[in-house]
C-alpha cells in the first residue's frame, strides 16, 4: 500500500468517527454559564469521584478475573477446562443492563434473596445498589474482553520463552509473573481498554443503580435540564480525557514493543491436582454461573410466563438484529483492518495519534454519538435539496446512517483485537514475503491474514455481539419498521415492564451465542506441532 | 560431570506410542564439550530436553555432578538443575534489553556482583556496546552472543545448546562455533550440543556421539569417528566417501578393484579374518584416501569435478564402473572426460559385511 | 480486500435505495408519521384501529423523547414527521419552545379536553392523564394520618418514605408544581424534608418503591396511578393503598398532580390535515378508551369513564394548574432536587 494511500483511508476512515465527535465538541464554544456553575457546583464533584471509583473498580476486576481465568485455561490444565476455555466467554452475549437487572431482582433491597434471608433468617445483606455492586455487576459483564485478549496472548507466546526462564531458575509459575504476564500486555491492554470505554459509556446498568457518573450527568443535562449543548460539552471533555489515556497507553505500549518470538509449540500446561485442581474448577464455574448462567436461568424463567408475547413479528425482530450486526460487523471489520494496517505500514506517533482517535466513539454515549452523526447527515441532505440535486431527503432516516453511526462507534472493538494480532506477527514476515515477491495486497491476503485469522475472527464476533446489543444509536437513527430486539428490549423496560423484556433479551443471547461460538473456534484449537527430534 | 545411564524414552501420539529413545548412555567429563550428531527424527533433541529437565524421564538415570538428577522415580525440576540452555532460536525476552536478559538468571545475586557479572558477560561475547538494546534491533549472531552470555551468566553446571548456529549463514556459523569453543574451554564449563551439522560438530566438540533412530551409533572424538567408523550408518553419515566392493585375504588385508590393501583392517569393528578368508566386504574409500598419481597405471576417467577452493573433489570412474571420489589440490586442474592417473593411500582399512 | 469493501459499499446503497424509497412523500396515499416517546405496543393498536376505520396508513418511529427533540431539530424542514407525542408534558412545552410545533385551532380538541391538560398557545394537547399519588401500607399507615405532598416533609414519616430517583421526569414535573404552588424556596425546603426521610436510595423505578413499602422497608411512596394497578394486578396480595392527597385546600386549582400523555403538530409536517384528524380521533370517544384503558391511565376527554379498575380507585380532584408549567419550570425543578441531594 503507497504511503499516501496509507494516510488517505485512515483519514477518511477517522473522520467517520471525527465528525460526530467534532460536532459534539463545538458545543464547547458556547457554554452556559448557568448551566455550568450549577453543574460544578452539584453535580460534577460526586460524578467525579464516582466515575474513577467505578473505573479503578471494573478496571482492576475485569483484569484481575480477565487474566486469572485466561491463565488457567490456556496454561493449566484442571477438570472441565475444555468447558470452561469457551464458557466463559459466554457472557458476552448478555447485555449488562439485564445481568444488572436480574442481579438487582434478586439481591437489592426489595430483592428476592434479600428478603428471604431477611425474613427466614434475619440475616442483612448490605445494600446491593451501591458502589460495589455496580462495579460486580459490570465486571461481570466486562471481563471477557480481557480473557479474550489475555488467553490469546497466552496462547500465542509458545513454550520456548517459558522454557527458557526455567533454565534461568524461575520455577513456571514464576515464570508466569516474569515473562508470560508481561509480555501478554500489549493482548491485556487491548482488551482493557475496550471493558473501560463500554464503562464510561455505559447508561443502562448505572441508571438502574442510581449511581451517578459522568454518563448520568450527560444525559441529564440533556433530558432534564432540556440542555443538549451542555450534554454535549460533558460529552466532548470525556472524550477527551479518553483520548488523552489512549494517547499515554499506546506510547507506552510502543516502548514495550515486542515483536514476539513465536514459538510453535504450546507450553506443557501446569497440571492442577487436588486441592488446587477443585480450587480452579470452582472459580471457573463460579464466575461462569454468576455472570451468565443465573442471569439467563432468570431470563428463560421470565421469557416463558411472557410467552403470549412471542409472535410472528419476532421473526422480524431477530432477522433485523442479524441483518445489521452481520452487515455492521463486516463493514467495521473491513475498516478496522484497513486502519490497523496502515499503521503497521506508516508507525509513527502521527499516525498512533489518528488511529486512536478513531476508536474514540466507544467511550461515547451512544445518544450523544448518534446526534452527532444526525446532524452532519442532515445538513448534508438539506444542502442537497437548497441545490436542487434531490427533491427529498436521500440520506436521513436510512441503512446509511446507522451503519455509519455503528462504525463510529464500534470501531474500537475491532481494531483493537486486529492491531494487538497484527503486533505478534512478525516483521521478518513482511520481508520474506517482500523477499518471494509477495507485496502489498497480496501479502495481505496470503500472509497477514491466515495468521491475523485469530484476531479478525475475534474482531467480528465482539462487534456482531455489541451491534447486537446495541440501543441508543438503532433507536434514534432505524429507518421505519426496522426495530431490533434490542428495540423490543427498550420498549418493555423503558415503561417497567422487565420482566416482559425478558423474552427479546433472551432472544438476543440466543442469536449471540452464534458468534460467541464461532469465536471459540478460534482460540481453542492451537497447533500441536510434532516435538522436535 | 554428565552421566546418562540406559535412557529409555517413549512418547505417543493419536494413541500410537512411539519409541523415540531405545537406550541412551554416555558420559561426559567435567570441561569436555560433547555433541549429539544425527539426523532429524533420532531422538538428539529429546535426549537434550531430558537432560535439561523440560521432560520427564521414564526410563533410566542421569547424574549431573555425581547426584541423580532424573530416573525413573524423581525428577529435578528444570529450574533447579542449574543447568544453561541455548536454543535454536535463541528465545531472548523481546520485552526486556540484553543487560535485563542476561540479568534474567541473576535474580538471588546481590546487585554488585549482579552488575559486575553482567558487564563481565558482555565483554566475553564482545557485546558491551549493545548493552542496552532491544533483541529485535540485534543481528542474528550478535543474538546468539546474547542467549550464551544469558546461559552462562548464572554459572552453571552444564550447558546444553540445541542447534545454536542452524539459523546463521555458513560463514558466521563456522566462526562462532570456533568462538564459542573458545569461550567454553576459557570458562571451563562443561557443554553438550546438539547438531545434524558435521561441520559444527567437528569445530566445537571433544566427544561425539553419532545418533540414529534412538541409541548411540558411536561416541567417540571426531578424528577417530572420522577415521574409525563403527557401523556403516556412521561411515555414511560422517564424511563424505564410497563404499567399493572387496574381499578378505588376510586378518589385515582386504583386496579390492584398485588393488590389494595392506594395514590394519577391520571389518565392522572386529577383525576381519572373523568373518571369512573370501568372504565379500565393502571398503570404505574417503576423498583423502585417494591420490593423484601422473605416474600411476591406474587410470581413472574424471566424471565430475567440484571446485572448492584449496582443492578438486574429483568423481572418479573406474574402468569397471565403480566410483570414487578423490580430493585433489586445485592446481591440478582436470577436464571432464580426462583419464588421471591415480594411487591409494588408506592406512587404516575400514570395511563392512557385506549384506547378503 | 477492496472488492469485498466495494461490495459491500453497493450493498448499503442498495438497502438505502431501497429504504428512501419508502420515504418519498411521492406516497400521496394518506398517511401520517409520528416521532413517538410512547411506548410501540401501546401506540400500535390504536394506530390500527385508526387505519382499519379511516385507511390512513400510520408510520411511527419510537426512541426516547430527548434523541427525538433532537432529531426533530436536525431534520428542520426536511422532517417527515407530522405528530411528535410525548408521555409527559414538560417535554412538549419544550417542543413548543423551541418551535418544532404548530398551533392547530381544532373545535373538537377543545371540545375534547380540559384547558389546564392542553397548551394554551395550542401547540400541544394532553391524550391521557395520569396521576402522581400517595401508595401506603394500610397495615402501617392510617388514611387519616396522610394529607398532603408537602405533608410528606414533616419529621413525623422520618425513615418512612420511599421515592423514585429525581432523574425521572415524572417526578421533576411534580417539583415543578410544587416550585408553582409554594415558589422556590419553599419547594426546596419540601423536598428536603422528603429527603430527610427517606428510608433508603431512591429507586429507579416506581414499582420497586412499592415492593419496598410492600417489603416494609417503608411505608409511604409517590407513583404514577397506572404502575400501582400494574401491580396490584400482579400481586393483589401486596398489602398497598392508594391515597389522594391535596384534596381539601382552600386553593381552587389545588389537587393531585397529573401529568398528560399528548401530542403536537410538527412545523413542518407534511400531512398536516391528516394529522389533526388524527388527533381529534384520539381524543375523541371513539379512541379515548383505548388509548387510556390499555395502560391503565385515565382518559382525558372528560365525558369518557375511565376503565373500571381505574375508575375503583375513586374520583379525585386534580391540580388544575396549566401543564405548561411543568415544562416551564423543569430545569429549575431538577436544580433543585440537585441541590438538596435528591438523587
Amino acid at each position: 500500500m503507497p504511503r499516501g494511500m496509507g494516510w488517505f483511508s485512515v483519514v477518511s476512515i477517522a473522520l467517520i468517527t471525527l465528525i460526530p465527535i467534532g460536532v459534539v465538541a463545538s458545543a464547547l464554544l458556547h457554554p452556559d454559564p448557568v448551566l455550568w456553575s450549577h453543574l460544578w457546583d452539584f453535580v460534577l464533584p460526586e460524578l467525579l469521584v464516582n466515575t474513577v471509583w467505578l473505573v479503578l473498580g471494573v478496571g482492576i476486576g475485569v483484569s484481575v478475573l480477565g487474566v486469572g481465568l485466561a491463565w488457567l485455561t490456556a496454561l493449566c490444565d484442571f477438570p472441565g477446562r475444555r468447558f470452561f476455555s469457551w464458557a466463559l466467554l459466554l457472557p458476552l452475549a448478555l447485555p449488562a443492563y439485564i445481568s444488572a437487572f436480574v442481579w438487582l431482582g434478586l439481591f437489592d433491597i426489595t430483592g428476592t434473596v434479600t428478603l428471604w434471608l431477611r425474613d427466614a433468617w434475619g440475616l442483612h445483606l448490605p445494600e446491593f445498589r451501591s458502589r460495589g455492586g455496580v462495579i460486580l455487576v459490570l465486571t461481570l459483564a466486562l471481563y471477557p474482553y480481557v480473557y479474550l485478549t489475555a488467553r490469546a496472548a497466552f496462547l500465542g507466546q509458545g513454550a520456548r520463552l517459558l522454557e527458557a526462564a526455567q533454565s534461568l531458575g524461575h520455577s513456571r509459575r514464576q515464570a508466569f509473573w516474569s515473562v508470560a504476564l508481561p509480555m501478554a500486555r500489549p493482548g491485556i491492554m487491548a482488551g482493557l481498554i475496550l471493558a473501560l470505554m463500554e464503562t464510561l459509556a455505559d447508561f443502562g446498568t448505572v441508571v438502574l443503580f442510581n449511581y451517578n457518573t459522568f454518563t448520568t450527568a450527560i444525559y441529564k443535562a440533556w433530558f432534564s435540564l432540556f440542555s443538549l449543548s451542555a450534554a454535549s460539552q460533558l460529552a466532548a471533555i470525556l472524550v477527551f480525557f479518553v483520548f488523552v489515556a489512549l494517547l499515554l497507553e499506546g506510547q507506552w505500549r510502543n516502548r514495550q514493543q515486542t515483536h514476539a518470538a513465536r514459538s510453535s509449540q504450546n507450553p506443557q500446561r501446569i497440571r492442577l491436582r487436588g486441592r488446587h485442581a477443585l480450587i480452579a474448577t470452582l472459580a471457573a464455574s463460579g464466575i461462569w454461573g454468576l455472570a451468565f448462567v443465573l442471569p439467563v436461568l432468570q431470563l428463560l424463567a421470565w421469557s416463558w410466563a411472557a410467552r403470549a408475547d412471542l409472535d410472528a413479528r419476532y421473526l422480524d425482530f431477530a432477522s433485523h438484529s442479524l441483518l445489521l450486526s452481520t452487515l455492521g460487523a463486516f463493514i467495521i471489520l473491513v475498516l478496522a483492518l484497513i486502519v490497523a494496517y496502515a499503521q503497521r505500514l506508516n508507525p509513527g506517533p502521527a499516525m498512533r495519534t489518528l488511529t486512536r482517535a478513531a476508536t474514540l466513539g466507544y467511550a461515547l454515549p451512544g445518544a450523544v454519538l448518534a446526534v452527532g452523526i444526525y446532524l452532519p447527515i442532515t445538513m448534508l441532505d438539506k444542502q442537497m435539496i437548497d441545490s436542487g440535486w434531490i427533491d427529498a431527503p436521500y440520506l436521513q432516516g436510512t441503512l446509511i446512517v446507522m451503519l455509519l453511526a455503528y462504525s463510529a462507534r464500534f470501531m474500537a472493538v475491532s481494531f483493537n483485537p486486529i492491531e494487538a494480532g497484527l503486533g505478534q506477527v512478525s516483521r521478518s514476515m513482511d520481508e520474506v514475503a517482500q523477499i518471494l515477491g509477495v507485496t502489498g495486497i497480496n501479502r495481505l491476503w496470503r500472509v497477514h491474514l491466515p495468521l491475523l485469522r485469530p484476531s479478525l475472527l475475534a474482531a467480528a464476533a465482539l462487534t456482531f455481539v455489541d451491534i447486537m446489543k446495541e440501543l441508543p444509536i438503532t433507536l434514534m437513527t432505524r429507518p421505519f419498521g426496522w426495530d431490533t430486539l434490542a428495540v423490543r428490549v427498550f420498549e418493555m423496560t423503558s415503561e417497567g415492564e422487565w420482566e416482559r423484556a425478558a423474552l427479546p433479551a433472551i432472544a438476543i443471547v440466543l442469536v449471540g451465542l452464534i458468534p460467541v461460538f464461532l469465536l471459540t473456534k478460534t482460540m481453542g484449537s492451537s497447533q500441536h506441532h510434532a516435538l522436535a527430534c | 560431570m554428565l552421566s546418562l545411564a540406559d535412557i529409555h524414552q517413549t512418547f505417543t501420539r493419536n494413541g500410537h506410542p512411539k519409541a523415540i529413545l531405545k537406550g541412551i548412555h554416555f558420559q561426559l567429563a567435567a570441561g569436555e564439550i560433547g555433541c549429539l550428531l544425527g539426523p532429524s527424527g533420532c531422538g538428539k533433541t529429546t535426549a537434550l530436553r531430558l537432560i535439561a529437565g523440560l521432560e520427564t524421564l521414564q526410563t533410566g538415570r542421569i547424574e549431573l555432578a555425581g547426584i541423580c538428577i532424573a530416573d525413573g522415580q524423581q525428577h529435578t525440576p528444570a529450574h533447579e538443575r542449574q543447568i544453561g540452555l541455548v536454543f535454536q532460536d535463541y528465545a531472548l525476552f523481546p520485552h526486556l534489553s540484553v543487560t535485563e536478559n542476561i540479568a534474567f538468571g541473576l535474580a538471588a545475586w546481590p546487585k554488585n556482583e549482579r552488575r559486575a557479572r553482567i558487564a563481565a558477560m558482555l565483554a566475553l561475547v564482545g557485546l558491551s556496546a549493545e548493552a542496552d538494546a532491544a533483541p529485535h534491533q540485534l543481528s542474528g549472531g550478535q543474538q546468539q552472543r546474547v542467549a550464551l552470555a544469558r546461559a552462562l551468566a548464572p554459572k552453571p553446571r552444564l550447558l546444553l545448546l540445541d542447534e545454536p548456529f542452524s539459523s546463521l549463514d555458513v560463514e558466521l556459523r563456522e566462526r562462532l562455533s570456533i568462538e564459542i569453543r573458545d569461550i567454553l574451554k576459557s570458562e571451563g564449563i562443561t557443554a553438550l550440543l546438539v547438531t545434524h551439522d558435521q561441520r559444527e560438530a567437528f569445530a566445537m566438540a571433544d566427544q561425539i556421539g553419532v545418533m540414529n533412530d534412538g541409541i548411540i551409533q558411536q561416541w567417540a572424538p571426531p578424528h577417530q569417528l572420522y577415521h574409525q567408523p563403527k557401523n556403516r550408518f556412521i561411515a555414511d553419515f560422517v564424511g563424505e566417501g564410497v563404499l567399493v566392493p572387496g574381499r578378505v585375504r588376510a586378518a589385515h588385508q582386504v583386496e579390492i578393484e584398485l588393488g590389494l590393501l595392506d594395514g590394519v583392517a577391520t571389518c565392522d569393528g572386529e577383525s576381519c579374518l572373523a568373518l571369512g578368508q573370501d568372504a565379500l566386504v565393502d571398503v570404505l574409500l574417503r576423498p583423502d584416501d585417494i591420490m593423484h598419481d601422473d605416474a600411476s597405471p591406474l587410470l581413472a576417467e574424471v566424471e565430475r569435478r567440484a571446485f572448492r577452493g584449496a582443492d578438486f573433489l574429483y568423481t572418479l570412474r573406474l574402468p569397471s564402473g565403480q566410483r570414487i571420489l578423490a580430493l585433489v589440490p586445485s592446481h591440478h586442474d582436470h577436464a571432464i572426460g580426462e583419464a588421471i592417473g591415480i594411487r591409494l593411500m588408506v592406512e587404516h582399512v575400514i570395511a563392512f559385511a557385506r549384506p547378503i | 480486500m477492496k472488492r469485498t469493501a466495494v461490495l459491500a459499499r453497493t450493498l448499503s446503497i442498495a438497502l438505502t435505495t431501497l429504504t428512501a424509497s419508502c420515504l418519498t412523500p411521492l406516497a400521496l396515499a394518506a398517511e401520517v408519521v409520528v416521532y413517538s416517546a410512547r411506548n410501540e405496543q401501546l401506540i400500535k393498536p390504536m394506530f390500527d384501529a385508526y387505519s382499519k376505520e379511516t385507511g390512513v396508513q400510520v408510520k411511527f418511529i419510537t426512541d426516547k423523547e430527548g434523541p427525538l427533540l433532537a432529531r426533530l431539530k436536525a431534520e428542520g424542514a426536511n422532517t417527515p414527521a407530522d405528530i411528535l407525542m410525548t408521555v409527559d408534558a414538560g417535554n412538549l412545552w419544550y417542543a413548543a419552545n423551541e418551535d418544532l410545533l404548530q398551533a392547530v385551532n381544532s373545535a373538537a380538541l377543545k371540545n375534547n379536553i380540559p384547558a389546564h391538560l392542553r397548551d394554551p398557545g395550542n401547540a400541544w394537547f394532553g391524550l391521557s392523564v395520569r396521576a402522581r399519588t400517595v401508595v401506603y401500607n394500610p397495615n402501617k399507615v392510617k388514611a387519616a394520618e396522610l394529607s398532603t405532598y408537602e405533608d410528606l416533609a414533616s419529621p413525623k414519616w422520618k425513615g418512612r418514605l420511599c421515592l423514585r430517583t429525581s432523574k425521572k421526569v415524572y417526578n421533576q414535573s411534580l417539583v415543578a408544581m410544587l416550585i408553582t404552588e409554594h415558589g422556590e424556596d419553599k419547594a426546596e425546603a419540601i423536598v428536603k424534608g422528603w429527603v430527610a426521610n427517606l428510608a433508603s436510595a431512591p429507586f429507579s423505578d416506581d414499582s420497586k418503591a412499592m415492593e419496598a413499602v410492600a417489603a416494609g422497608i417503608c411505608d409511604i411512596t409517590l407513583v404514577n396511578t397506572y404502575y400501582f394497578g400494574r401491580l396490584i394486578e400482579k400481586k393483589p396480595t401486596l398489602p398497598l393503598a392508594l391515597f389522594w392527597p391535596n384534596q381539601k385546600l382552600k386553593d381552587p386549582t389545588a389537587g393531585v398532580h397529573v401529568n398528560i400523555s399528548g401530542a403536537g403538530l410538527t412545523r413542518h409536517a407534511k400531512h398536516p390535515a391528516e394529522a389533526i384528524r388524527l388527533m381529534e380521533w384520539l381524543s375523541s370517544e371513539k379512541a379515548q378508551n383505548l388509548y387510556a384503558d390499555v395502560n391503565l391511565e385515565y382518559p382525558v376527554n372528560p365525558r369518557i369513564k375511565a376503565d373500571p379498575i381505574v375508575s375503583a380507585w375513586g374520583p379525585f380532584k386534580h391540580n388544575t394548574t396549566n401543564l405548561a408549567e411543568a415544562g416551564r419550570l423543569q430545569v429549575k425543578a431538577t436544580m433543585l432536587t440537585d441541590r438538596v441531594g435528591y438523587k
